[in-house]
């Protein structure tokens, strides 16, 4: 089947079958931040903005995306560079396989609520997985990112 | 102690961090071709059996398939998968396929086509015909069970381990110091019970995944997420029966490791396809593959006595531990050892006896591996458990008996192959940690009115800093133009950071910034040798190799800045950017000594170094933890958890913090959640991240890390191991503050909700 959509600001149109994954769409289209670390949407790696909204590429077909705009990490470096530089000062990315997904969220989070209690950080996120961390060092980061722009 | 470091314990932010955060493609599926044939392996539904008949004809006609290998194509050389050094204590009991199969998992066929699609749709028409054979899933009736999980002919065992195919033994082994039965015959208390831990997953982010192809010298190229670029060259070779000189490895950013990736899980199916039919092919492995056909953790039961006085001095310490390896034995011989090893010296202090001894069987489940902590994981939760039991029957606080008993600086730990405690802040780890958590206070059962308890419990930890006198380190350091150093190492940054804390290293000897540090590793072709990042040895095993290399590539820039200062080499001196002459008339910049090194010049800029370390020195931990317990539904929830570690210096304390707050997370996991179970057939019921599941962000409270340094006369800038220990203390910590909220000791992990409730209620009637 024929789709069209918004990749990062950029039209595309693409045949594909009717069963394609979004992930694997968004990879074949060279969007290689999009990782897969489950089958079940139990990890949050593959999270992308859908019309601004995250979801999990895994569990989207490709062929709803059609007509929408889809946005991975490489279409937010900026939005992203500003915030991620305070994890990297925690060493909180670790391994990094993680970050993209937990960088989007966040992206979508601080969207949404741009003065965020731990708590709230905590529960926006609970759903992005990261087995080096243990989750502390990425907390920090985005709180001394917030704090920073309190000081301004 | 005191110091003026410039690099080294400074927080440098991770070389690959920005990278990585910024989600630029770094890993194997990012970095090699899409071009290229899918592998995926066919697994068994049986736990044993033995394949009668193969056909493949009609998976064959599957468009897009390239080929099909069953147990018939592969070398009928035993090999193992662990990634170990030669000759390996592991036993050689694998095959690429085998007709016989000895786990739901196993491998039976190996295909490779050119879609996803297709190599779906030919492992659904592989018709097999298994003579279904009767398992040994018990480990408890492994040994000398009349079925054997490797009868063959030609199993082997490299080393003197105790291991016998013949009784399902994989390892075995006693050893001890004192007559320890007299002892405890001889003391007032002796606490006696049996601990069981699971064979729990590392479940690092990025699966199994490795890339091959043929290079335009008609060898191996192999480009896999591997913590042992080296090994895995070794492996493959032993494999697919052709000489090491014909494989090349490396290894892109690694999606973290955990001991996973010391074995070699995935390499070999796509190292087949290629070396078989010369195309490209890249095996990605899902995760319910990881799930059941990983390398996770010993299952281990161990059986600890522990007796002392009535005062509360420790005297005598027996464990015995039966370690499952599963149907191969991957690291079983070498894991057990720790259990032991690594448990029984945190209370040298007064120890007059010990004795430690194990079997490890083979069985017909999951073969397991390396997962961080290495068997001291199981075996400190064991002897700590037992520890705390022991402090409550004497009445003792359970940090004052650790106090009275713990080992100190200076001692020789008999049950640690008599190794000195030369690094040990232990006692200033508790007292610092008691302080900083407030024990005192949390460690009282209060009643929150609401049906909830709080309490607290307390635990201790050591590991080791790489394999006395086996693990190499080395590094290769150069200069090059403008005055920058290159740094290649055959160590494995699986994200922990490795690659940086070297070049702080190596910037701290060299007097310049981290940023003129290029760091380049692994490759088995261009790296110096390195047995691998595994065992906690790489900071303390590569760190001095690279601390030696800049030593030595110094006296080399001071003979080249000699000749061009014409004078001899003992009149000048090395002062970062430039060499001087010692008497100050003159000097040549190091941007001028590059370029004098590339010009006509006999004098290498570069050197290489490898080191090896005739000692492990053991770092040390105090973990306590705060849970609130809800007596109503045996709800545990972790509110803080503080830890103090003496890792010797740490070299990056931001690093050394994230690997301790992770690795706490992980054991906070495996004491509450990470279970595994299996169906009567074999078959592992948590087999995705819906079943197993791992601590999300709301499962961890707050966690509090500091340290508590000790200088180690033998590591790099006194530096030990942080990697490993740092999983160690959960378990036995939080199994001690729910047996203290509710009276009830829970032996066999992980503790959940139904576990807590139903102590709870028996110990009401």
């Amino acid at each position: 089947m024929e789709i069209k959509l918004t990749l990062n600001g950029r039209p595309v149109a693409a045949s594909i079958a009717p069963d394609t994954l979004l992930l694997d769409f968004v990879r074949a289209q060279g969007c290689l931040s999009v990782k897969r670390g489950c089958e079940t949407a139990n990890c949050g790696l593959c999270t992308v903005l859908m019309d601004g909204t995250p979801v999990l590429s895994c569990s989207v077909l490709a062929a709803r995306a059609a007509g929408r705009h889809v946005q991975t990490l490489e279409g937010l470096q900026e939005e992203a560079a500003d915030f991620a530089a305070f994890i990297a000062d925690q060493g909180a990315e670790q391994c990094g396989f993680c970050n993209p997904g937990f960088v989007m969220n966040t992206v979508a989070l601080l969207r949404e609520n741009p003065d965020p209690t731990d708590d709230e950080i905590r529960a926006y996120l609970a759903g992005n997985l990261c087995r080096c961390s243990g989750y502390e060092g990425q907390l920090r980061g985005i709180r001394a990112y917030l704090n920073s722009k309190k000081e301004g | 102690m005191a110091n003026n470091w410039k690099a080294v314990g400074r927080p440098v932010r991770k070389k690959d961090a920005m990278q990585l955060l910024l989600g630029k493609p770094a890993y194997v599926d990012d970095v090699t071709s899409r071009d290229c044939l899918v592998v995926k392996v066919l697994r068994s539904p049986h736990a044993h059996a033995l394949i009668e008949e193969i056909r493949t004809d009609i998976a064959e006609k599957v468009p897009g398939i390239a080929c099909i290998f069953t147990w018939k194509d592969v070398p009928q050389k035993r090999f193992t998968m662990a990634g170990q050094t030669y000759p390996e204590p592991s036993p050689y009991d694998r095959l690429i396929l085998d007709r016989r199969v000895r786990f739901v998992g196993d491998a039976v066929a190996v295909v490779a086509g050119e879609s996803e699609k297709a190599v779906d749709q030919a492992l659904g028409l592989i018709r097999v015909c298994y003579q279904v054979l009767e398992p040994v899933l018990d480990l408890h009736t492994a040994k000398d069970n009349p079925i054997l999980v490797h009868p063959e002919e030609n199993w082997q065992s490299l080393c003197p381990v105790g291991a016998d195919n013949r009784r399902n033994l994989c390892a075995s082994d006693t050893c001890s110091d004192g007559d320890v039965d007299a002892v405890l015959a001889d003391c007032d208390e002796v606490v006696e019970h049996t601990y069981h831990t699971k064979a729990c997953q590392q479940a690092m982010m990025e699966t199994f995944r490795t890339y091959a192809e043929m290079d335009a010298y008609g060898r191996l190229h192999i480009v896999s997420s591997t913590q042992i670029v080296f090994h895995v060259r070794r492996i493959l070779a032993n494999a697919l029966d052709i000489p090491k000189s014909k494989i090349h490895v490396e290894k892109p950013r690694i999606g973290g490791g955990f001991g996973a990736k010391q074995t070699v899980v995935a390499e070999v199916y796509p190292a087949l396809v290629t070396w078989k039919t010369g195309r490209p092919s890249k095996m990605i492995y899902s995760r319910e593959e990881c799930q059941i056909a990983g390398s996770p953790r010993h299952e281990m039961e161990l059986h600890v006595r522990v007796g002392a006085n009535r005062d509360g001095v420790i005297r005598a310490i027996d464990v015995y531990t039966l370690s499952n390896t599963g149907a191969y034995g991957e690291h079983g011989p070498t894991t057990v050892g720790l259990s032991g090893h690594k448990s029984i010296p945190l209370y040298t202090g007064n120890l007059e006896a010990f004795r430690f001894a194990y079997d490890v069987v083979y069985t017909n489940v999951q073969a397991a591996g390396a997962y961080r902590g290495y068997g001291a994981t199981q075996g400190i939760f064991a002897v700590e458990s037992a520890v705390s039991e022991l402090a409550d029957r004497l009445g003792i606080d359970p940090v004052v008996l650790r106090e009275k008993n713990m080992v100190r600086e200076g001692q020789i730990m008999s049950a640690y192959y008599n190794e000195p405690a030369s690094a040990c802040a232990l006692d200033r780890c508790m007292a610092h940690c008691k302080a900083l958590f407030g024990w005192e206070e949390k460690y009282p059962v209060r009643d929150m009115g609401n049906g909830k308890v709080r309490t607290a419990g307390v635990a201790m930890a050591m590991q080791g800093s790489g394999i006395s006198g086996v693990d190499v380190g080395s590094a290769t350091i150069k200069l090059s133009d403008e005055g920058f150093y290159n740094l290649s190492i055959g160590a494995a940054d699986m994200g922990t950071g490795c690659d940086t804390i070297l070049a702080q290293m190596a910037a701290e000897c060299l007097d310049c910034s981290v940023d003129d540090i290029a760091v380049f590793g692994a490759d088995s072709d261009a790296s110096p040798y390195d047995s691998g990042s595994y065992a906690s040895s790489t900071t303390y095993v590569t760190g001095k190799a690279v601390e030696k290399a800049c030593a030595q590539l110094k006296e080399n820039l001071c003979r080249i800045a000699a000749g061009m200062l014409d004078c001899d080499v003992d009149e000048v001196e090395f002062a970062g950017r430039t060499v001087k002459k010692l008497d100050g008339t003159d000097e040549v910049s190091l941007f001028d000594i590059a370029a004098k090194s590339m010009c006509g010049n006999e004098t290498a800029a570069q050197v290489t170094v490898s080191h090896s370390s005739p000692i492990s020195p053991p770092p040390f931990m105090v973990g306590m933890v705060e849970i609130e317990l809800d007596t109503e539904t045996g709800q545990v929830d972790v509110l803080d958890y503080t830890a103090v570690v003496d890792c010797g210096t740490p070299v990056n304390p931001n690093l050394a913090r994230v690997q301790t707050e992770g690795g706490i997370v992980q054991g906070i996991g495996m004491a509450l959640f990470e279970d595994v179970t299996y169906e009567p057939s074999g078959r592992i019921m948590e087999n995705s991240l819906m079943q197993y599941k791992i601590p999300t962000r709301l499962d961890m409270g707050r966690l509090r890390v500091e340290f508590e340094s000790s200088y180690e006369q033998s590591g790099p800038f006194g530096a030990k191991s942080i990697g490993e220990i740092v999983i160690n203390t959960p378990s036995p910590a939080i199994a001690h503050a729910i047996a203290h909220a509710t009276g009830v000791w829970h032996r066999t992990l992980p503790i959940t909700p139904e576990k807590v409730l139903r102590g709870i209620q028996s110990s009401r009637k």
